[in-house]
């Protein structure tokens, strides 16, 4: 394959110095750098695509305090485990993926669903627009579900997504993830987001990531490999937790209350 | 105590593996009793349709008291589970089969919560989608804002339901929401 630039796209270095310049200012000048911001020229699908207005505050009515209800009915255990449901197993590394999902209180938020979808091994998504010249894996689609246990757990397995090309500059690469989509007690603690691995070389290139300016935040989204997960013979093992806040309150419930 | 929260980040371009699934968009089978017809364009600041946005409606049913069944996913036909997906097409519309949602208080104007996704918005989008009527001008909320504003949220009525348009920037930018306690 050749090197050579595609007309149109920037260098990495033209993307690496725009991250840095913003990750400058905003050391300086605060705010809420713990979610991405929506404005963030490197990432350049969002020109057109963010807001410009700030956001309006609203306190959550009745039904912004309730969330959807999932159940048994709607969600099959084996949707849990992405590397069964073909003829044949997925090529590449087995991983089991757990966690809790709290809310900001570190209470679990029980029985509710939990998606997730992601790209093979090879670093190709099972979707018509993706035009990476990886291989598709007949063996694996990449998407799974699952309901939390009643202590807010949730468990996938799966294989481990690879890196991904992409064309928001040239020579640009995703680090490895896994999509997840959450629901919690409100609706107001709706996310979607990414959960990626420990070490990734790419996270200091990746203008999605580095989206989210504050680096104990954005480090928040990596998962720990677990050596205690990790099945002889079978599937190693990440863990990552997730706090879902929302507009729960944060006053510190009594020990004991019935919640 | 507080925990800090994880930061979201976008849906991308390829939740269409993951996220619609079979029925995601009718909640009430399309032309049964008192069916409506939400739908709309997702915009982007150029006024240009976004082909890869998800759209979520979450509402109470028509008498204002808050459904708490499953069945969103695997839909029976029966069950009004209150929670609708659906991704918008080539020309940007999305468009739910519902029920038309009741005041969950008496006299407060009754609404969609309305949650939007998109590749290239790097967090959720919070609104809501008005339904017209005489409450819509005495809510404190909405007469928070001004009037220009206000507009955005407010669905308006056609021959098959309601219409509400989301423009993520620009011209008639809609009103996005920061809930109390974030």
């Amino acid at each position: 394959m050749s090197n050579a630039r595609v007309p149109g796209l920037e260098p990495q270095s033209a993307i690496s110095a725009e991250i840095a310049t913003i990750a400058t200012a905003a050391a300086h000048t605060g705010g809420d750098a713990a979610r991405p911001r929506l404005d963030y020229p490197p990432y350049r699908s969002c020109r057109l695509r963010h807001p410009t207005k700030d956001l309006h505050h609203a306190d959550p009515e009745t039904i912004e305090r309730s969330a959807p209800c999932f159940g048994e009915w709607d969600v099959d255990p084996l949707e849990a485990d992405l590397t069964i449901g073909h003829a044949g197993e997925p090529l590449g590394e087995r991983i089991t993926v757990t966690g809790r999902v709290v809310d900001g209180g570190g209470r679990p938020v029980r029985r509710q669903l939990v998606e997730i979808w992601q790209a093979n091994a090879g670093g190709r998504y099972a979707h018509k627009r993706d035009q990476h010249p990886a291989p598709l894996d007949p063996n694996f689609t990449g998407a799974g579900r699952c309901l939390t246990d009643d202590d807010g757990h949730y468990r996938f397995t799966t294989v481990k997504p690879g890196p991904y090309p992409w064309r928001n500059h040239h020579n640009a690469w995703r680090p490895a993830h896994i999509h997840f989509s959450l629901f919690g007690t409100d609706f107001t603690q709706r996310l979607v987001t990414q959960m990626y691995f420990p070490g990734d070389p790419l996270f200091a290139l990746d203008p999605i990531y580095q989206a989210i300016t504050d680096p104990k935040a954005r480090e928040r989204l990596v998962a720990t490999y677990d050596h205690d997960l990790t099945t002889p013979e079978w599937a190693t093992g990440y863990r990552w937790d997730i706090v879902l806040t929302g507009s729960t309150p944060t006053y510190f419930e009594p020990e004991g209350a019935d919640l | 105590m507080t925990l800090a929260p994880t930061p979201g980040q976008t849906v991308g371009p390829f939740f269409h593996g993951g996220l619609p699934y079979d029925g995601d968009r009718d909640l009430v089978p399309p032309g049964s009793a008192g069916a409506v017809l939400l739908h709309g364009r997702v915009l982007d600041g150029a006024g240009e349709p976004i082909p890869d946005a998800l759209v979520e409606i979450w509402q109470p049913r028509p008498d204002g008291s808050v459904p708490q069944e499953p069945g969103s996913i695997r839909r029976d036909g029966w069950t009004f589970t209150g929670f609708g997906r659906a991704s918008t097409g080539r020309d940007g519309r999305y468009a739910f089969s519902t029920l038309a949602p009741g005041a969950t208080e008496p006299g407060r104007p009754a609404f969609w919560a309305v949650t939007v996704f998109a590749r290239g918005l790097l967090d959720r989008m919070f609104t809501r989608a008005y339904l017209p009527g005489p409450d819509v001008d005495t809510d404190p909320f909405l007469v928070s804002l001004p009037a220009r504003r206000r507009r955005t949220l407010l669905a308006a009525a056609d021959a098959r339901g309601y219409r509400f348009d989301v423009r993520l920037q620009g011209e008639g930018e809609t009103v996005f929401l920061r809930f109390a306690g974030k």
